[in-house]
């Protein structure tokens, strides 16, 4: 589609050059030999700032084929600036098809959250990671860090949850929360909420990149992901507590929104595709004759 | 093999035909036992066309590449050194070591990584006469509940598993068909 535009010959396929394809092919393929284990690589500059998913943009173009059909969310969402911006790069320099309907898309690019509809084989999950090290803000020493992961020694990350408990009478991590990955590397899930964390036992393939920090990482289909918890304080995935105001799902992650300066708001699930599906298929919530 | 051989058998249009190979490669490496379909190069002989994608897919100036037993003949070098310039080298010290499982031995010559970076470690490229969806057991990371490759020595296999995440991690290639057996996955046999 991009071809007739003259654009496709002014980029390589997928903007990056086959060296640089190549060194972070090799990176996925250790990520996925040892999962959770940040594997370093050598991070390119991106026609986009830091932060904007240059990790995942880069992990993506290494992944993607002619043949995909590429779909890219930022916070479950597909309109927003992020999420556009990232799926016209890649239509105009990949010339791959795009959509926004997560079952139809072979590729997905996340920032900080899981599709609600779960992911089939067929499919691969990329994500963009700012802080990859789950140790860092307990120990900024990137020496250190890497002999606790060697070491295995992750007691410190249960000093930090049971700091949580102390202080709050709960564990107040919501997001970025830690989870151990076959039983061996503690692993950050990147920002999703911790709703999203039982997901990630899942069909798909899931690769994380972050590009600031140089970091790849990978969780094979159905690799173990287990949230770290303790034994009178189980993990408890979370959400709003009410239905979507516009399709009424209760199974979704929501996000809040301020309607007026009089308290006024309206619950509406972050994952776009999801909820407008519903309401395709009839299903209303409160808000929904307003909203239409 | 003459000289103009070392020229041709690469990738037609190599960056889709290396993002093809590669989606290949991928999906075997996250799904160990799984058999995928590889294609694109044709390489000189004994080389599989299999082995062949994943030289041209992984290797460059980058990565030393070993070639060990009759994978390690004029052809083969030549062809390795116009269409990725890899330098070959020795099994301690190769990212990537391509040849027959007895070809490949001693094994604890290859890379294993280190405690602190596991993944600088070998890939095994080791070509087979036979891959099929039988033998050995496979669980872990990647398989759902079990999966069958006929491995060529599930105890050895075996063994690189128990030291995780220290290991090698193995592509098994056969015509233009491919599989893995990443360090993460355990073995048993029958």
């Amino acid at each position: 589609m991009t071809a007739e535009h003259g654009q496709m010959t002014e980029y390589n396929f997928a903007y990056l050059d086959e060296q640089t394809k190549r060194m972070i092919r090799r990176a996925i393929l250790k990520g996925l030999a040892i999962p959770g284990y940040q594997v370093p690589f050598a991070s390119r500059e991106m026609p986009m700032p830091y932060g904007w998913g240059t990790g995942g943009v880069q992990v993506s173009a290494a992944t993607l084929t002619p043949e995909d059909r590429f779909k890219v969310i930022d916070q479950g969402a597909d309109d927003t600036t992020n999420a556009v911006s990232i799926r016209k790069f890649f239509e105009r320099t990949a010339g791959v098809e795009t959509t926004e309907e997560t079952a139809q898309a072979t590729v997905i690019q996340t920032r900080h959250r899981i599709p609600e509809m779960p992911l089939t084989e067929d499919q691969i999950l990329v994500y963009q990671v700012p802080i990859p090290e789950p140790l860092r803000f307990l120990e900024p020493r990137e020496t250190e860090t890497r002999k606790m992961h060697s070491l295995e020694e992750y007691g410190l990350m249960h000093v930090k949850l049971y700091e949580d408990i102390a202080r709050h009478g709960a564990i107040a991590t919501s997001y970025a929360y830690p989870v151990k990955v076959a039983g061996r590397y503690v692993m950050d899930p990147s920002p999703i909420p911790k709703f999203d964390n039982p997901k990630m036992e899942m069909a798909a393939i899931q690769l994380f990149g972050a590009g600031r920090e140089q970091r790849i990482y990978a969780l094979p289909p159905w690799t173990p992901v287990v949230s770290l918890d303790f034994e009178d304080y189980p993990f408890e995935p979370s959400k709003a507590d009410h239905p979507c105001d516009l399709c009424g799902a209760e199974d979704s992650y929501l996000d809040e929104v301020i309607l007026d300066d009089a308290g006024g708001r309206m619950f509406v699930c972050s994952d776009t595709d999801y909820c407008r599906s519903r309401r395709e298929a009839g299903h209303a919530g409160r808000l929904s004759e307003e909203a239409a | 093999m003459t000289q103009a051989g070392h020229f041709s058998g690469g990738f037609g249009v190599p960056p889709i035909d290396a993002a093809h190979a590669f989606r290949a490669a991928m999906t075997a490496m996250a799904r160990p036992g799984e058999i995928r379909q590889i294609a694109g190069a044709t390489p000189p002989a004994p080389l599989s066309a299999a082995a062949g994608a994943l030289i041209l897919t992984l290797c460059d100036a980058d990565t030393v590449l070993h070639l060990a037993g009759d994978a390690d003949c004029a052809a083969v070098r030549g062809w390795v050194a116009f269409h990725t310039g890899a330098p070959l080298g020795q099994a301690a010290e190769a990212d990537f070591a391509l040849g027959t499982w007895e070809a490949l031995q001693p094994l604890d010559r290859f890379r294993i990584g280190t405690p602190d970076y596991p993944d600088r470690s070998a890939t095994l490229i080791v070509e087979r006469i036979a891959l099929e969806a039988r033998g050995a057991t496979l669980r872990g990371p990647g398989i759902r509940e079990t999966a069958r490759l006929n491995l060529p020595d599930p105890a050895v296999l075996a063994r690189n598993a128990t030291r995780f995440p220290l290991g090698f991690d193995c592509f098994f290639t056969c015509g233009d068909r491919v599989a893995a057996l990443p360090r993460s996955t355990h073995v048993s046999e029958g």
